[in-house]
């Protein structure tokens, strides 16, 4: 994908807070280098229920 | 000096057109203008005050880490490119309140409420956004609620969350209830967005299990499903079967919104909700994004009265004058004390750099601003005729298009029955009057747009439909999570009292709380809609002073934090909107008690009706006792609610002026910041 759609692939998933799964694992492989990583579908399911569970408030009005 | 040129050239730029839209009379106004003008203030606006506040009174710092990098944990705390941020946090602010309430303030012309807007949101709402991201930044993304009992006290802190969940409950019931204005009685609407149950459902299990995380995806194929209902829809809403069958009176919808409420904010979040908001998110960014270039290819004449003779009050959509009532009408779009719940919510912790805090903050809420003034243009690009047909109550133009066209055309702006009847038909719908509550009046403008666009005039219907889905969609969405939001408010109230309540591993608090919470919107959804008046004219204010008393709560934490930090020389950036704030919302809630106008007043309305009761009479529009009884029910409640909203206000000013005196004779700065030197060095 060219920089610009992979620019706005970001934009959208991150308007409905998909997580980006690469920066997930550069921070892991980062700071974290020893601990077991979630794979890509357990972390889509981990944010979406912290996204949409409720504790983060609601959504605007 | 030659890098300020460019800017003072837009600054001319805007203040010619803003004189074009203020002076012109009597000769039609392009709808540019009005884009024109707020375009060029908000750039101007964002270049020098966005940056004066972020210099001098914040005093940003780009080195100084954020909590997404201090406390980086590649899930809640990510560092985010300010423009993937800039998309999330304007979708989580741009809801359907900017599209409404301009919408509805567009009754006393499209003047009061354009400057509103534009002053508005550069003085208070987007500096409110920008000081609430500021302040939860330095705080580790702190809540609100959290950052008020952090700096101003528990008790401060206690009374603005129930403040807070009080305010959730009415902006449920009142988005809920323009849901019902728009699908009661139309079933090609109602088809459309019961549609989106079963697709939304479909789209979850398409996540979670068929190919798991791919939105971009699912939202496609989400798409095509939401195109097809709203063309099926024409022929489903014209079957002798299926058309009564999917035809609901206010009061059924009703109900039929309490019990989808109920159950939808207990099933999993990735059945309906989540689906459900990646489809509304995108057709709402879609939406606004085509808007905008169809005005600019468009570029529609306005039609509206530059102002009416409602500015004096006596406006059939809602009471009262232009002061306060337009402040409050107009919430979010100009400012919207909800914001800084989002504004301390993810945002904060997905922020990279303390650098992009006023394109976040400050920036966002100018783009929201925008889309108030496009729905502004919207409602004043109809005919005028058209627009007071739309949002007059029933008991005050009748139900026929006969009675409609004579009353409206005795207000002032002659239209014929003809035109009401051939507007009805264009849109696909039974009937266009008395459609009040603002989405139905927006569809219109939007079908006017896009098929002046694509599609020609045989394409209205399509478009209507399309737009009363696109509203529908997000308010659906935002009614399932904020009743789940609401209930996580409750618990914690609740456990303030009970301590088992935040108990999690039983199921049993969590169902009573959002048990509690459907039924507190609930009620005043059903007190709305079986309102004779329509229900919008009681809901909308109450929502209105509230939104602005959270805002007002929210600049009022600015306030004391900005003494704290001993920065009071630039208090005036945030006293001075929330001044402003504090005498529109104290006013108005003062005269939505009090007023001895029964059309204001609940009180006064209250006593109206009851003293008529008490003589065995009864009063229009009421046709029964019981009905007379319910209204003197319903005002009681509405006043008592007004007089919370009151106390919440003025309680947390006593505590702001006690933090900001203790703050005075505090010889050093007192603000809880994670200090500079933990934040750089971690």
């Amino acid at each position: 994908m060219s920089g610009v759609l992979l620019r706005l692939r970001q934009i959208a998933r991150a308007m409905v807070g998909a997580p980006d799964y690469d920066a997930y694992l550069r921070h892991m492989r980062a700071h974290h280098p020893d601990q077991p990583v979630l794979s890509e579908v357990q972390l889509f399911r981990d944010r979406q229920e912290a996204r949409y569970g409720g504790k983060n408030g609601g959504k605007c009005c | 000096m030659a890098r300020h040129i460019p800017w003072i050239l837009i600054a001319i730029v805007g203040a010619v057109a803003l004189s074009v839209v203020a002076v012109s009379r009597g000769e039609a106004v392009n709808a540019l203008w009005i884009v024109v003008a707020a375009v060029s203030s908000f750039l101007v606006a964002y270049r020098y005050y966005a940056l004066y506040i972020a210099r001098n009174v914040m005093r940003l710092d780009p080195a100084r880490a954020t909590p997404a990098i201090r406390r980086a944990d590649g899930m809640d705390y990510v560092a985010t490119d300010r423009t993937v941020l800039f998309g999330h946090h304007f979708a989580a602010i741009a809801g359907a309140g900017p599209l409404v309430g301009p919408v509805l303030a567009a009754q006393m012309g499209y003047l009061p409420g354009t400057l509103w807007i534009i002053a508005g949101v550069v003085l208070a709402g987007a500096v409110q956004d920008f000081m609430v991201l500021f302040i939860s930044m330095r705080r580790d993304g702190k809540s609100l609620g959290e950052l008020i009992r952090m700096e101003m006290g528990q008790v401060a802190g206690t009374i603005a969350l129930f403040g807070a969940f009080m305010i959730m409950v009415i902006i449920l019931a009142v988005l809920a209830l323009i849901v019902v204005k728009a699908l009661a009685e139309s079933p090609w609407g109602m088809f459309t967005v019961a549609a989106t149950v079963p697709l939304a459902i479909f789209m979850g299990v398409y996540t979670r299990w068929i190919r798991p995380g791919r939105i971009g995806e699912v939202s496609v194929l989400g798409l095509a499903g939401l195109l097809a209902a709203i063309v099926y829809g024409q022929s489903i809403a014209q079957s002798p079967l299926w058309g009564p069958a999917f035809t609901f009176t206010p009061v059924q919808l009703c109900w039929i919104l309490i019990g989808y409420g109920a159950v939808a904010s207990v099933l999993p979040v990735w059945l309906l909700l989540a689906p459900r908001d990646y489809l509304s998110t995108f057709l709402k960014i879609g939406a606004i994004g085509a808007l905008a270039i169809g005005i600019v290819i468009m570029a529609p004449p306005l039609r509206m009265h530059a102002v009416t003779q409602f500015v004096h009050g006596g406006g059939p959509a809602w009471s009262g004058s232009l002061f306060p009532f337009l402040f409050i009408t107009i919430a979010c779009g100009a400012v919207s004390g909800f914001h800084a719940l989002i504004a301390s919510g993810t945002t904060p912790k997905l922020i990279a750099s303390e650098a992009d805090a006023p394109i976040i903050g400050y920036g966002a809420m100018l783009m929201e601003a925008f889309v108030a003034i496009m729905a502004l243009v919207g409602a004043s690009i109809l005919d005028p005729g058209i627009y007071f047909t739309m949002n007059s109550p029933a008991a005050v133009i009748g139900t026929d298009a006969a009675s409609a066209a004579a009353a409206v055309t005795a207000m002032g702006f002659p239209i014929a029955p003809d035109l009401i009847l051939q507007t009805a038909k264009d849109v696909g719908e039974h009937s266009i009057i008395s459609r009040a509550g603002g989405a139905p009046t927006l569809a219109v403008a939007m079908a006017e747009i896009f098929s002046h666009v694509v599609g020609g005039p045989a394409m209205k219907a399509f478009w209507y439909h399309f737009a009363i889905l696109f509203e529908a969609l997000f308010i659906l969405t935002a009614v399932d999570a904020g009743t789940r939001a609401g209930r996580f408010m409750l618990q914690d109230l609740i456990a303030l009292a009970v301590p088992g309540f935040k108990d999690t591993t039983s199921p049993l608090p969590g169902f009573v709380a959002t048990g509690l919470c459907v039924a507190a919107w609930g009620f005043f959804l059903h007190q709305g809609v079986t309102d004779p008046l329509g229900g919008v004219n009681t809901l909308w204010p109450v929502f209105g002073i509230s939104n602005q008393m959270l805002a007002a709560i929210a600049l009022m934490l600015a306030t004391a934090v900005l003494f704290r930090m001993k920065r009071d020389r630039y208090a005036w950036v945030t006293t001075v909107p929330t001044a402003w704030l504090l005498i529109c919302t104290l006013s108005a809630g003062w005269l939505k008690l009090f007023s001895a106008d029964p059309k204001v007043g609940f009180l006064a309305h209250a006593a109206n009706f009851s003293e008529a009761a008490g003589r065995g009479a009864v009063l229009a529009p009421a046709r029964s006792m019981a009905e007379m009884e319910k209204i003197i029910f319903n005002d009681r409640i509405d006043a008592a609610l007004c007089g919370i909203f009151l106390a919440v206000v003025l309680s947390l000013i006593f505590f702001t002026i006690r933090a900001c005196l203790a703050a005075r004779r505090a010889d050093q700065p007192t603000a809880r910041e994670i200090p500079a030197a933990l934040a750089a060095a971690e």
